[in-house]
């Protein structure tokens, strides 16, 4: 068969990836939700790999939340944006690491904007030196951080003590891959595999074992929506979108939701804790609802990190199901304690714990 | 169960392939000119019943057909099985009997017989 033609059309669906010297920046959600994912982006990448990844503390949040709520009005959120591009400049680095899938499209819709008008460019540049006095220059390489260990991801495998392996059957793990929209739907040319056929996740499942679930909606929102969310009346939208996905996955019984957006993890996960407790309705198999983890913690649990150390048990579902079905080496108790030997309270009604 | 201020909002998606075509294949086997309909509404425009309620005869076998039983069975109360739409029918459907099978169908489906 000819695949030349096939090969030189998937090529246009590729990005570049830079190789080193990051400058990154942190997700709002991410870091106060699931701490042990950036934090273990962060060691692996200098420890394992011994790349050059810096942060700034003086970064701040993108805006994203307020402008996609309506809240901010976009000329504030680039003169935000360009102030971390000023930090950026500043550090010395010309290559961007996004943590967040928000804050990667508000940049993308940012870059775009300057391209096409490019007056909001230099309003811009004027707005942040007369405010802050600062500079910056247009990043170089960005790229989120699922493409950074996506890039990476045959590194990890090679390194892989757990693959996606159902240890009981031998067969390979079910993995739901849930990309967020703002990743790859607004400008497709950001993402790897672009809107129609986002490579990022399953191309990490794939390496590491597992099989990659293709169900109807799988390329549905996670229901997250930002004013659909913020609203409390107008929830109900939410968390319907979320239902609907959740009862097309269903019958193709995944092990394993992993998820390359804040929100998406955060919805995915807690609003399976709501319709529980609603309506009494789970959706994994043997009534245990499906665990939901970012990249970076399916990452860290294949290389043999301590589930506890990537935070698992900050998720709403519990992961302990899943550790089993990998064969996961964990202490139960030391679930809750600190480094240095001490209780944290114990959060109530967790699911599949 | 916990309230938390809203609620799960139902899909108003119609999934014709959960649906329950029973009553519609009892019919079918019993009046097989009903096969023929191709709803024009003919019999809707001549209808006693439909001069003055909202009751469409048209739009009873589109959905009977599609196993919509429930809006189904409540309009078949409205019928009062006078014929004209039997007479105007161009492709000779005999529509009077098809009314009458359905409430027979509906009975049957009550007593587990269908």
């Amino acid at each position: 068969m000819n695949s030349e033609g096939k090969k030189r059309i998937w090529s246009e669906y590729q990005k570049e990836i830079a190789d080193d010297h990051f400058f990154y920046v942190r997700s709002c959600i991410r870091q106060s939700f699931f701490p042990g994912s950036e934090q273990f982006f962060l060691n692996f990448m200098r420890k394992d790999l011994g790349k050059d990844v810096f942060e700034n503390p003086s970064h701040t949040t993108c805006t994203g939340i307020g402008y996609h709520g309506d809240i901010v009005p976009f000329s504030t959120t680039m003169t935000v944006v360009a102030r971390h591009f000023a930090l950026m400049k500043e550090s010395g680095y010309k290559n961007i690491a996004i943590s967040c899938v928000t804050s990667f499209g508000i940049y993308t819709e940012i870059l775009e904007t300057w391209k096409h008008f490019p007056e909001e460019l230099e309003k811009t540049r004027e707005y942040l030196y007369k405010a802050t006095g600062r500079e910056f220059d247009i990043p170089e390489n960005m790229a989120h951080t699922s493409d950074i260990i996506y890039k990476f991801r045959d590194e990890i495998s090679a390194r892989a003590k757990y693959p996606l392996i159902n240890r009981m059957t031998g067969e390979p793990l079910k993995v739901v891959e849930h990309i967020g929209c703002h990743y790859s739907k607004m400008f497709p040319k950001y993402g790897i595999g672009g809107a129609e056929f986002p490579r990022v996740l399953s191309g990490m499942i794939e390496s590491w074992g597992g099989e990659v679930v293709d169900y109807p909606e799988r390329r549905h929102c996670c229901g997250f929506g930002f004013r659909q969310y913020l609203v409390q009346a107008n929830r109900g939208y939410s968390l319907s979108n979320t239902y609907k996905k959740f009862n097309s996955m269903k019958p193709y019984k995944p092990d394993l939701i992993i998820t390359n957006c804040p929100g998406c993890n955060m919805f995915m996960d807690k609003w399976q804790y709501t319709i529980k407790a609603m309506e009494g309705t789970t959706f994994g198999s043997a009534g245990d609802s499906i665990p939901v983890l970012t990249y970076e913690e399916v990452a860290g649990l294949v290389l043999g990190y301590s589930p506890w150390d990537l935070g698992l048990q900050y998720h709403m579902v519990q992961s302990e199901p899943l550790l089993r079905k990998m064969g996961v080496d964990f202490n139960p108790d030391d679930k809750y304690k600190t480094k240095d030997g001490k209780n944290m309270p114990v959060p109530q009604n967790l699911i599949n714990s | 169960m916990a309230d938390f201020g809203f609620t799960i909002i139902k899909p108003r998606v119609i999934d014709y392939d959960s649906n329950d075509r029973r009553i519609a294949e009892y019919i079918f086997e019993r009046e097989p000119s009903f096969r023929l309909c191709i709803e024009c509404g003919a019999c809707s425009a001549t209808c006693s019943a439909g001069n003055f309620t909202r009751f469409s005869l048209r739009e009873f076998n589109i959905l009977l057909k599609r196993g919509e039983n429930s809006y189904v069975k409540n309009e078949l109360k409205k019928c009062m099985l006078c014929g004209k739409c039997t007479l105007v029918c161009p492709r000779g459907v005999n529509t009077r009997n098809v009314i009458s099978l359905a409430q027979e169908a509906f009975i049957k489906l009550n007593g587990h017989e269908v």
